[in-house]
């Protein structure tokens, strides 16, 4: 029998030793740094730890060589595993921009029974001719939807209210249903309304038509009527009765509720909350503000800051993994979102948060005059004025003419998080998205200095709080079962 | 607690082709007509069986019992007779024997759930627990005998293992043995047990998927997140850079994969961080089996340095196999009796050790999980944890 060798053996010192590429911040004013690698696996270490792995002065057994070699932040000379780890990985990752433009949307109607002070871009008319969309520029827009190259397309209907023109979904989605069966393209179908409108009519053809059904829930009676003003104040139990009819009828997988928070969700995330539950909903978004079209104007946008935002988030969402620690499971889908991309290298590409960004190439708007933009925050800039994200029109362009335009090419590749300044150093960039309506409209500039940026703030406030509390086990394996 | 004998000395043998060194042979029933196939042999163990066979026109026999050389030596063209404790043998079974001493193996058993062919006793790693220490030898006649085995194996074979040494050691002559179980055994699971370090070369992992099998599986070990403690384990500098670039080219190509990591003094204190960094980096992989090991070979030898009571890494145990559940990869226990693993883990637990070296202990018997659990190795110097219970 041969000798058997000792440990040493195996873990000569004198092998060359080097980084792998990997970003790090200081957690609070503390010693401790964190360090994550090219993939986003999170791993704390001491300043002592830190400046070790920077000058390289580490070896085997001594126990750091174990911790930052599994984390692929050092490998040793010859090797190749952990770079084609990392490399397959990455690939992996970034797979969501094999799925070219997956998302379509129809704004049927700039018309709104509604008068929410929040919203960017509804009209009070009943002058159909001027803002419904044709059935001409419907069917331009189907031709440039079935021209992309995603083997399956979600069409989403958007307003004003869209059901104001439910004659002319009806009509987009028969048409698209039958362009799917001729060239092999899925399609799946989505209604945003505020479903003050929702009669059994409209039900039996989303049952017929398999058609999801998202509406909005702002909170309590009081609040969302607050929010949501529309003539006789009911809003709320025209939305609450359409969500249950619509659960009753299609299936309680079929509808959403998304929530807009306005200052005057500040101090009630928990009612908020509860307003979900009651309504056996499976979780909920707790959503920022946008700043775009009227509430821009209206500077609803500067009425709270990214602060008062944050503990408003950090106190639903201790909230609700309370709840789940009762038994009950109920997501918050914002956090389940980014810790799917944590704790997972499946393809997310969640049009909002993703780098490249999602304008043009995650989805394509098509506006009820036939003005196509980049993303449904850019249709709503330009209905303050700013053309900057209207790609073309359904007249005058292709699929292809729109996505190679100098205007989506250029927002797109100013705004990678991968190289960006501040983004490109930050221990978050893996989970994080660039957003370039959203820097162009606050700074007016599609890569925005991140420091300033309230997007930035948010995003590392969130991720921060995250990973505070996966520190603790209970808690962190209730978040570890929200991540899909 | 016993262990079946698998291999052997043959008490006579007479008649077989001179010109050959070896022969495989497949025993049958001796109350059917005589196939006239040169490799079928009929199953004797009485006299009354012998006459049997002879009236149905059987002229080459393999008795089991010391007595029956001289009978079937008079009365047959061919015989074989084995002592009488391998009266397991019986119907379809497959036995290759050494013409010059006699020297038989069992090569297949019918009735067993666990059929596995030892490809090769040559390995490029040294496990420090190794079950089955490696010899540097040629043997590739072994390889030759498999490729005669497998076709007088029963089609509805439901699993076959291959295992060494180290199975791709001649690599090409074994991915025609897989492509001969493709054609011969298409519906058989194929399991090889490989250190993956082959792999690492791209010629021969497209050889191995260019065989095209249905159902075939890489079953590799991966002791470590970190390189020098596998290495230190395996004993082979660079291998555990090799083993994962193996990996990493069978799944490229769509390959199926299993990891295993087998428990000791050097692994199961990290198995929970093994198991979260597997679940972060290898997701994709097919199953990971993580299993007690087998104190025999080279284990014993290193025991001092190995040994660990599976009470003492139970805990480790729990979370590393959550860690892998949570993150949705088929995860299994093998070879650790109920009584260590925490109740939360049992349905992970399987019956995985081979019939022929399974056993239970005497408190057993009063165990309400008996039937449900994978019992001890009687193989080699089995160690018995302190936490070894009859669960009430």
């Amino acid at each position: 029998m041969a000798k058997f060798l000792p440990p040493e053996a195996f873990s000569a010192a004198g092998d060359a030793l080097s980084l792998l590429p990997f970003n790090f911040e200081r957690i609070g004013s503390t010693n401790e740094y964190l360090v994550a690698n090219l993939v986003g696996d999170f791993v704390r270490l001491t300043q002592t730890e830190l400046d070790r792995l920077v000058d390289l002065q580490l070896r085997p057994g001594d126990g750091l060589y174990e911790r930052v070699y599994a984390a692929h932040l050092v490998t040793r000379k010859g090797q190749q595993s952990q770079r084609q780890l990392l490399a397959l990985r990455l690939r992996s990752r970034m797979s969501f921009l094999r799925q070219i433009t997956p998302l379509h949307i129809f704004v049927v109607t700039l018309r709104c029974e509604h008068s929410c002070p929040y919203c960017q871009v509804s009209r009070q008319s009943s002058d159909r001719s001027r803002f419904d969309m044709s059935e001409d520029i419907a069917q331009r827009a189907l031709d440039i939807a079935f021209q992309s190259h995603s083997p399956r397309i979600k069409i989403e209907f958007q307003g004003g209210e869209p059901l104001l023109n439910f004659s002319l979904i009806k009509e987009i989605i028969l048409a698209a249903r039958d362009r799917s069966i001729t060239t092999k393209k899925a399609v799946d179908f989505v209604i945003a309304s505020n479903l003050a409108l929702l009669d059994d009519e409209i039900l039996t053809f989303c049952k017929q038509n398999e058609v999801l059904i998202s509406t909005s829930l702002d909170g309590p009676a009081d609040l969302h009527n607050k929010n949501r003003p529309r003539p006789g104040g009911n809003s709320y139990d025209l939305a609450v009765h359409g969500l249950r009819r619509a659960k009753e009828v299609l299936g309680p997988d079929r509808v959403g509720a998304l929530m807009t928070t306005t200052e005057a969700s500040l101090d009630r995330v928990d009612d908020i909350i509860d307003e979900y539950l009651q309504l056996d909903l499976d979780g909920i978004f707790l959503r920022p503000l946008s700043p775009f079209g009227f509430a821009i104007k209206t500077k609803q946008y500067h009425r709270y800051d990214i602060e008062k935002w944050l503990a408003f988030y950090e106190r639903g969402l201790r909230r609700i993994i309370e709840i789940n620690r009762s038994g009950r499971q109920f997501r918050e889908f914002y956090a389940a979102l980014i810790l799917s991309r944590m704790m997972s290298d499946r393809p997310i590409g969640y049009v909002d948060l993703r780098s490249p960004a999602g304008i043009g190439i995650g989805a394509l708007v098509y506006n009820y005059d036939g003005s196509v933009f980049a993303s449904d925050e850019g249709r709503m800039l330009a209905e303050t004025g700013d053309n900057t994200f209207r790609l073309g029109h359904v007249d005058n362009d292709e699929y292809s003419s729109l996505i190679m335009s100098d205007r989506l090419v250029e927002a797109i590749s100013s705004s990678l998080t991968q190289c960006a300044p501040e983004c490109s150093s930050c221990v978050f960039e893996p989970h994080c998205g660039a957003d370039p309506v959203y820097h162009h409209a606050t700074q007016g500039d599609a890569l925005g200095i991140k420091p300033l940026s309230a997007f930035c703030a948010r995003q590392k406030g969130v991720m921060r709080l995250l990973l505070e509390i996966l520190e603790t086990p209970s808690d962190a394996a209730i978040l570890r079962s929200w991540a899909t | 607690m016993i262990k079946l004998q698998l291999s052997g000395t043959a008490v006579d043998c007479r008649g077989l082709d001179p010109r050959r060194q070896r022969s495989v042979v497949r025993l049958n029933r001796p109350d059917h007509s005589a196939t006239g196939n040169h490799f079928d042999f009929a199953l004797i163990r009485t006299i009354e069986e012998f006459d049997r066979a002879r009236s149905l026109n059987w002229r080459s026999v393999l008795g089991v019992g010391d007595g029956l050389a001289p009978i079937l030596a008079e009365g047959s063209e061919r015989s074989i007779v084995l002592p009488s404790q391998f009266d397991y043998l019986a119907d379809g079974d497959v036995i290759g024997i050494q013409h010059a001493t006699k020297r038989f193996r069992s090569l297949y058993r019918q009735g067993s759930q666990h059929n596995s062919f030892l490809v090769t006793e040559r390995c490029n790693n040294y496990c420090l627990m190794c079950s089955q220490p490696p010899k540097d030898v040629n043997d590739d006649w072994i390889l030759e005998e498999i490729s005669e085995s497998v076709p007088l194996l029963d089609k509805g074979l439901p699993s076959l293992t291959f295992t060494g040494g180290e199975p791709l050691t001649n690599w090409r002559r074994f991915v025609e043995i897989i492509a001969e179980c493709r054609d011969q055994l298409p519906n058989t699971a194929i399991q090889v047990l490989t250190n993956g370090r082959a792999f690492s070369d791209s010629q021969i992992v497209d050889a191995w998927s260019a065989a095209r099998h249905p159902n075939l599986i890489a079953a590799i070990p991966v002791y470590s997140a970190v390189d020098h403690i596998h290495d230190h384990v395996v004993q082979a500098r660079g291998a555990f850079d090799e083993t994962l670039l193996g990996i990493l080219k069978l799944k490229d190509r769509r390959q199926r994969v299993e990891i295993r990591i087998v428990l000791h003094a050097l692994t199961a204190p990290t198995i929970a961080q093994t198991c979260r960094w597997l679940s972060r980096n290898f997701p994709f992989v097919d199953h990971v089996a993580i299993m007690g090991m087998e104190n025999t070979g080279f284990a014993l030898a290193n025991e001092a340095l190995l040994w660990i009571d599976p009470m003492d890494y139970r805990t480790e145990l729990t979370e590393a196999v959550e860690l892998l559940n949570d993150a949705r990869i088929n995860v299994s226990i093998y070879n650790l009796p109920r009584c260590t693993l925490d109740r939360t883990i049992w349905p992970f637990a399987v019956q995985s050790i081979s019939d022929w070296k399974n056993g239970y202990v005497e408190v057993c018997g009063s165990c309400s999980e008996r039937a449900r659990c994978g019992g001890f190795f009687t193989s080699g110097r089995t160690r018995f944890s302190r936490g070894v219970r009859a669960i009430a």
